[in-house]
């Protein structure tokens, strides 16, 4: 699963037009023409170099985020209660790993191999979606996980696969095939304890508690605030702003919540019928940028297991990278 | 006789429970992404055949529900094999440990197919077909490491000197052998032993591994009585973890 409509950049590599202006520009005309005519660009086509960096930021992060995604759930999956609940568990986090490999392909076509991206990701220069820097505390947060971060991330990432880079739209089309299924494991097992026994429902309801505001974190800072959207939007790599994702996911998923007879923990969390609109309390997008730039309760937690993966696996790519070196004949 | 098969249903169907938890604990950790996935993939298979064999038990021989029975028995109750229960360690421990518990595997199944116990016999050629993928990765994984420069071989081979006499332990003799043996349901251990011993050494051998002595090393006995290693009740206690809180609940 994806993380939503942010994506983190270094603040000194904001400068979008300075850039573009390295640019030839008929070739740019030419670039953007094509866009706006609804044709993908392919990996060997002229793009601007800036086209190319925000791709690689953009599906870089996506890659990390599946990867990392799949640890906060992946620890269930020995504890997942029950025969059904235990291989649907072991499925899903397998499809967003496959998710990861997926994803690393379409950011490797832009000219920036796997293992520089998972360098970038363990010495936190890259950054992945904020909400798998919270703790899945219990069985109940496997549901909310399962159930509303997965619907948030197919809002997302429905939108991107209609973006204009050819090999991630095809890499996002079969992701969202996939997470469909996800979805639908995700919201029987949250049924399932929504209408289950008192302690189950109690156990879902304080996970929805906690879950709440990093769940309205997941899509970003509202519009008004967000930076380099306009060009980005113009060249189909963000299709849909923040604030008309975060909308889309709570006009669909709040009424279902409700109707369960659960709660959300924000008074002011209502539909304006005459906008249209959901109107809701200010989440706190101090504590958002404190949790990118590692202060959440887990980001040290999850990076260090990619770091024993990739410290303990190393012999492992070593030798494949080297086979036949020497054939060590046995002592007997 | 019905209480030998038991016996012997449970043993392979608490095997594969515990040697897909073990593989389950990859997700994510392995040294390469498509590792994650091939020990998510055979995690899933093995898990599934022990809920195979846990309905068989329940539909055929009487036994209690699947879920119950996996989750809630008592450590002494379990009749696994000692190498399921050893912690994932590195990967080549892992690795070795799936060559050989799947070669076993395989083995097992391939005479079960004729088993005159008839609920065994579709079961049996169901998951041979599958366990054919889970050989073909291992064989794969260990014969490249092999010739990967020293050490990854001396990895190999370590790997291989651990492992071979707890992997032992998977043809421990099963109470009431004889009679299942005399009854055609299968054909008892020490067969299953030698078939075995002969198909990973067609393997390792060639991959230069040199394959310890049956006679000279101790094997590790005593999970078919229930008597267990350190590290199940832990695993037992984890695996239970959710479903005790309320095993009437529907999760």
């Amino acid at each position: 699963m994806y993380g939503g409509g942010y994506i983190f950049d270094e603040p000194n590599k904001r400068q979008l037009k300075d850039e573009q202006l390295h640019d030839d520009p008929e070739k740019l005309a030419a670039f953007e023409a094509r866009i706006a005519r609804g044709e993908k660009i392919e990996p060997g086509d002229w793009m601007p170099s800036e086209y190319r960096r925000q791709l690689i930021r953009l599906i870089e992060q996506h890659a990390h985020s599946e990867i990392i995604g799949a640890l906060p759930e992946g620890t269930w999956i020995t504890r997942a209660p029950g025969f059904k609940r235990k291989l649907a568990l072991i499925a899903k986090v397998q499809d967003e790993i496959g998710h990861g490999q997926l994803l690393y392909n379409a950011a490797e076509t832009l000219g920036k191999s796997r293992e520089a991206m998972i360098n970038d990701l363990l010495s936190g220069k890259s950054k992945y979606s904020n909400v798998f820097n919270y703790p899945a505390e219990t069985w109940a947060d496997v549901t909310v996980i399962g159930f509303l971060i997965d619907a948030a991330a197919i809002v997302n990432q429905v939108a991107n696969a209609k973006g204009s880079y050819g090999p991630y739209c095809r890499a996002l089309e079969r992701i969202c095939y996939e997470e469909s299924f996800h979805l639908k494991q995700g919201h029987d097992a949250f049924i399932e304890l929504a209408t289950g026994t008192p302690a189950q429902r109690a156990m879902l309801q304080d996970a929805l508690n906690r879950w709440w505001q990093p769940i309205m974190h997941f899509f970003g800072p509202p519009d008004k605030s967000s930076v380099h959207s306009e060009k980005l939007m113009q060249w189909k790599v963000k299709m849909a702003s923040n604030d008309e994702m975060r909308n889309q996911f709570l006009d669909t998923y709040v009424p279902k919540i409700w109707e369960l007879g659960l709660s959300l923990p924000d008074p002011a969390l209502r539909k304006n019928d005459s906008t249209g609109k959901w109107e809701f309390s200010d989440p706190d997008w101090e504590l958002f940028k404190k949790v990118i730039n590692g202060g959440g309760p887990c980001n040290k937690e999850r990076l260090n297991v990619r770091k024993w993966a990739e410290e303990h696996g190393r012999w492992v790519r070593k030798a494949l990278m080297h086979p036949g070196e020497k054939i060590t004949a046995p002592a007997a | 006789m019905s209480h030998a098969i038991n016996n012997l249903l449970t043993a392979m169907a608490d095997d594969a429970l515990i040697q897909g938890h073990r593989n389950s604990e990859w997700t994510g950790l392995g040294p390469v992404m498509e590792e994650d996935i091939a020990f998510s993939s055979m995690a899933q298979d093995k898990i599934g055949h022990a809920w195979a064999l846990y309905r068989i038990l329940q539909e055929d021989l009487g036994g209690s529900d699947p879920d119950h029975f996996a989750f809630l028995r008592n450590e002494k109750d379990y009749r696994c094999c000692h190498l399921a229960e050893q912690p994932n360690g590195e990967y080549d421990f892992s690795l070795l440990r799936h060559f050989l518990f799947d070669h076993a595997e395989a083995v097992r199944y391939g005479r079960l197919e004729q088993s005159t116990f008839a609920p065994l016999q579709p079961l049996a050629r169901k998951l041979k077909g599958e366990i054919k993928y889970h050989l073909l990765h291992a064989n794969a994984w260990v014969s490249q490491l092999c010739r990967a420069g020293d050490e990854s071989y001396a990895r190999m081979q370590a790997a291989l000197n651990r492992c071979f006499p707890l992997a032992l332990g998977l043809f421990e003799p099963q109470e009431g052998e004889e009679e299942l043996m005399a009854a055609g349901v299968y054909p008892g251990e020490k067969a299953l032993q030698a078939e075995w011993l002969d198909r990973i050494y067609n393997i390792l051998s060639p991959a230069g591994l040199n394959l310890p002595g049956v006679e000279a090393v101790t094997p590790a006995y005593g999970g078919r009585r229930g008597y267990h290693t350190e590290y199940l009740q832990p695993l037992l206690d984890e695996m239970g973890a959710v479903f005790r809180t309320d095993p009437e609940a529907i999760w």
